[in-house]
C-alpha cells in the first residue's frame, strides 16, 4: 500500500502515515463494530438460553439496532464522578484499558498479509500487551474511591497475575511445534486440511487447548471468572462508579480482549485463516492464476479466520450464561492446583511427541501438494522474502536451509 | 520500521481509472517536500518522542505525591522504554520490558502498595533537607552517568543508519548453548559457546526462590494446639464425622447459591 501511495507521488512520510492511519482505523473498526455486534449477539444468545426473546423491537424483527440504541442512551448520559475520587485516575483508567486491548491487535494476523504490524516475536508481544489491561482496572477500582470498587480490581489483579501462568505456559506448545514466535509463521504451518491443524497435532494439544480456553476466559475476566465486577457481591465491581461513555470503553476493552484471545486461539490451535479444507487448493489456484487469485484467497483466509474468532467468542458467551461463577478460592484452585499442573504436563509430552513422531497425528497426511494455501500465495514476495538476514546466517548449523524451512522439512516431507 | 500495513492486495485494484482523478491530489501533495518537515528524519523525530515522554514521566514519578500516581507515571516512562526498544527493532527486548516491568513488577508494585500503604504512605511530602539530599544524590549519579555515557565515541556522532533488525532465533539458540550469529573475529573458541550455564543457574535461582517463597507463605501449623483444638482431637469421633458431613453440604449449598445469583449481568 505504501509503494501504491508513493506510486501516486506522494512523498515517504506521507504515505507512510497515510498507511498507519488506514491500519489504526480498521483495526479500531474491528473492535469498536466488533463490540457493536457482540453485545447484540450476547444479549439475543442470553435471552436464549434463559428462555426469553432479548430484544425484538429495536430496528426491526430481531432487534438489530439494539446495540446502537444502547450507544446513544450512553453518549447522552450524565458523565458522573464520585467526590472522593482522584479525578485524573479516574478519568485515565478506561482509556488504560481500551488501549492495551487495541495494541495487541496490532500484532494480530487476520490472513496472511493482513497484519498490522508482523513482529517476529508476536505471540509474546500479544500476550504482554493482554496483561496490561489489569492495570486500566486497577486504577479504575483504586481512583473510584469505593469499596466496592477496590475489592473488584484486588480480585481482579490476583486473578490475571495467576492466570498469566498457565496461560503462557499454554501459548508455548504452539511456538515450540512452529520453531517461531511470530504469529503468521505459525499460522502458515497449519496450512491444508484440518488434520493440519495443532489442536490434532497429538493428544498432548488436544487437551493443552481446552487449558488455554479457561485460562483465556479467565483472564478476559467473563462469567464464570468475572469475580471482579461479580453484580451480586460487588454491585458492578471494578466500574461501579462509571457511567455513560467512560464505562463504554471498558465494555469495548472487554469484547476487543474476547476476540483478541480467541484470535490467537484461532492461529495458535486453529489453523489461523487456514479453513478446515484447502478451498483454493481444490479450486485449482496456482502461482500462474494471477493476482486476482491471491486477492480472492486473502478475502477467503479473512472469512475463515473471522469466522473462527467469532465462533470463540459465542463460545465465550455460551459458557458464561450457562455455569455459574466460582468463588474466588475456587478460582485460585482451578488456576494453580488443576491449569498449571495440567499445562506443563501437556507441555512436556508435546515435547516428546515433537522429539520421537514430528508428523503429528496425520503425518504427511493432508499437506497441500501445491505451492497454494488458504490466505497465502507463495510468489516472489512471499516468504522467502520476508525471512530475515539473522535466520539466513543461522543456516550453517541446518546444512544450508534457514532454520523454519528446515524444521517444516523435516516436519513432513512433502 | 517495514511492512507497516502488508495489505498489498490494493495494489491490485485496477488504478488506470483512478489517475485522473488523483493527479490533482498528488502534485498538491508532491509540492509538499518543498516544506521543511519533508527534511525531517522521522526515525529521530519518534525517537525524542518516546526518550521525552519516558524522562517526563520519570520526572513525574519523582514529582508526585501520590504513591499510585507515581506507579502509573512509572508505567508511562517504562512503557515509553519499551517504544524505543520496538523502534531500534528490538521486538524482543521490547516486548520483555512490556511483560517483566510494566506487566508483572508494576502489577505486583501497585498490589503491594494498595494492600500495605497506610495513610503516611499513601501521600509522600517530603521535607526539604529530604529533597535537598536526595537531588545531590540524584545529580550526581546523573552526571556520572552522562559523562561515561558521552565518553564512548562510538556512540557520538550519526548512527550506523538501517540495520537489519535480528529475530528472536539467534537469541533462544544462544540461551540453549548454540551462537548462530557471528562473534567479532579474532574470538577464541571458547567465546563461541552460548549462555547454557547462566541460563541454567538464574532457572535454578529463581526455582529456589519460587519454593521458598511457597514455603513462607504456606499454612503455618500452630505449634501447642488451641484448647478447642485440643478438645477435639480429645473428643471421640463424632465431630469429626460431622465435619465430614457438614463440609460437603456447605459447598453444594455455595455452589447453588451462586447459581441463583450468576445469572443476571
Amino acid at each position: 500500500m505504501v509503494e501504491f501511495l508513493i506510486g501516486l507521488g506522494l512523498p515517504g512520510w506521507v504515505a507512510w502515515s497515510i498507511a498507519a492511519l488506514v491500519a489504526a482505523v480498521l483495526l479500531l473498526n474491528v473492535i469498536a463494530g466488533g463490540a457493536l455486534v457482540f453485545i447484540w449477539a450476547e444479549r439475543k444468545i442470553a435471552a436464549r438460553i434463559q428462555d426469553r426473546l432479548g430484544p425484538t423491537r429495536t430496528g426491526g424483527r430481531f432487534g438489530w439496532l439494539q446495540s446502537l440504541a444502547d450507544g446513544i442512551k450512553l453518549l447522552a448520559k450524565e458523565d458522573l464522578m464520585p467526590e472522593g475520587a482522584d479525578g485524573l485516575l479516574f478519568r485515565l483508567a478506561p482509556y488504560v484499558s481500551f488501549c492495551a486491548s487495541f495494541c495487541a491487535f496490532i500484532a494480530l494476523p487476520f490472513a496472511f498479509d493482513v497484519v498490522g504490524q508482523r513482529l517476529n516475536v508476536g505471540v509474546f508481544f500479544v500476550v504482554a500487551v493482554l496483561g496490561l489491561e489489569v492495570f486500566g482496572v486497577i486504577l479504575a477500582g483504586y481512583a473510584s474511591a469505593s469499596k466496592w470498587s477496590l475489592f473488584g480490581a484486588m480480585r481482579e489483579a490476583a486473578q490475571v497475575v495467576s492466570y498469566e501462568v498457565p496461560l503462557g505456559m499454554c501459548v508455548v506448545v504452539p511456538v515450540m511445534l512452529a520453531g517461531s514466535m511470530d504469529l503468521v509463521t505459525i499460522g502458515e504451518k497449519q496450512a491444508g486440511w484440518m488434520s493440519s491443524w495443532y489442536l490434532f497435532h497429538d493428544p498432548f494439544t488436544f487437551i493443552i487447548f481446552s487449558v488455554y480456553v479457561t485460562c483465556a476466559v479467565a483472564s478476559v475476566n467473563r462469567a464464570p471468572f468475572d469475580l471482579a465486577e461479580a453484580e451480586s457481591e460487588l454491585v458492578a465491581g471494578f466500574h461501579t462508579e462509571y457511567s455513560g461513555l467512560r464505562w463504554s470503553f471498558f465494555f469495548m476493552a472487554e469484547y476487543g480482549s474476547m476476540f483478541l484471545v480467541s484470535g490467537l486461539a484461532a492461529v495458535l490451535f486453529l489453523g489461523g485463516w487456514n479453513g478446515p479444507v484447502p478451498v483454493a487448493q481444490l479450486l485449482g489456484f496456482s502461482d500462474g492464476t494471477g493476482e486476482s487469485a491471491a486477492y480472492v484467497v486473502r478475502l477467503m483466509g479473512l472469512a475463515n479466520f473471522m469466522g473462527k474468532a467469532t465462533l470463540g467468542v459465542l463460545f465465550m458467551m455460551w459458557i458464561r450464561w450457562t455455569l455459574p461463577r466460582l468463588r474466588i478460592d475456587q478460582v485460585m484452585t482451578t488456576c494453580l492446583k488443576y491449569c498449571t499442573p495440567i499445562a506443563a504436563v501437556m507441555f512436556a509430552g508435546a515435547m516428546f511427541w515433537q522429539l520421537f513422531l514430528p508428523g503429528g497425528l496425520f503425518p504427511g497426511w493432508g499437506r497441500p501438494a501445491g505451492e497454494i494455501r488458504e490466505g497465502w500465495l507463495e510468489g516472489p514476495g512471499g516468504l522467502p522474502a520476508a525471512a530475515s538476514p539473522a535466520e539466513d546466517r543461522s543456516s550453517t548449523l541446518t546444512g544450508g536451509e534457514p532454520v523454519e524451512r528446515a524444521g517444516l522439512a523435516t516436519r513432513s516431507p512433502r | 520500521m517495514t511492512g507497516m500495513f502488508d495489505m498489498d492486495f490494493i495494489d491490485f485494484m485496477d488504478i488506470s481509472t483512478l489517475t485522473h482523478v488523483v493527479p490533482p491530489l498528488a502534485t498538491t501533495l508532491a509540492a509538499l517536500p518543498a516544506l521543511p518537515i519533508a527534511g525531517i528524519n522521522w526515525h529521530s523525530v519518534l525517537f525524542l518522542l518516546f526518550a521525552g515522554l519516558a524522562c517526563g514521566f520519570a520526572i513525574g514519578v519523582v514529582a508526585a505525591d501520590n504513591v499510585v500516581r507515581m506507579a502509573l507515571y512509572l508505567v508511562f516512562s517504562l512503557g515509553a522504554t519499551a517504544g524505543l526498544f520496538f523502534l531500534a527493532g528490538a521486538e524482543f527486548i521490547g516486548a520483555m520490558q512490556l511483560m517483566i516491568y510494566v506487566g508483572g513488577t508494576l502489577v505486583l508494585l501497585v498490589f503491594g502498595v494498595m494492600l500495605t500503604a497506610q495513610a503516611p504512605l499513601v501521600s509522600i511530602k517530603p521535607s526539604s533537607s529530604d529533597r535537598t539530599l536526595t537531588a545531590v544524590a540524584g545529580a550526581s549519579l546523573l552526571s556520572l552517568l552522562l559523562t561515561a555515557a558521552f565518553s564512548v565515541g562510538a556512540w557520538r556522532g550519526p548512527g550506523v543508519g538501517v540495520v537489519p533488525a535480528p529475530s528472536a532465533t539467534p537469541l533462544g539458540m544462544a540461551l540453549v548453548g548454540v551462537r548462530v550469529d557471528e562473534p567479532p573475529a579474532g574470538t577464541p573458541v571458547g567465546g563461541r559457546v552460548g549462555y547454557m550455564l547462566p541460563f541454567e543457574i538464574v532457572s535454578v535461582h529463581l526455582l529456589v526462590v519460587l519454593v521458598g517463597a511457597a514455603y513462607l507463605a504456606r499454612a503455618k501449623r500452630r505449634r501447642t494446639p488451641r484448647p478447642i483444638d485440643a478438645l477435639a482431637s480429645a473428643m471421640p469421633v463424632e465431630p469429626v464425622a460431622a465435619a465430614a458431613t457438614a463440609a460437603p453440604t456447605g459447598r453444594s449449598a455455595g455452589g447453588a447459591r451462586s447459581a441463583l445469583v450468576g445469572g443476571g449481568r
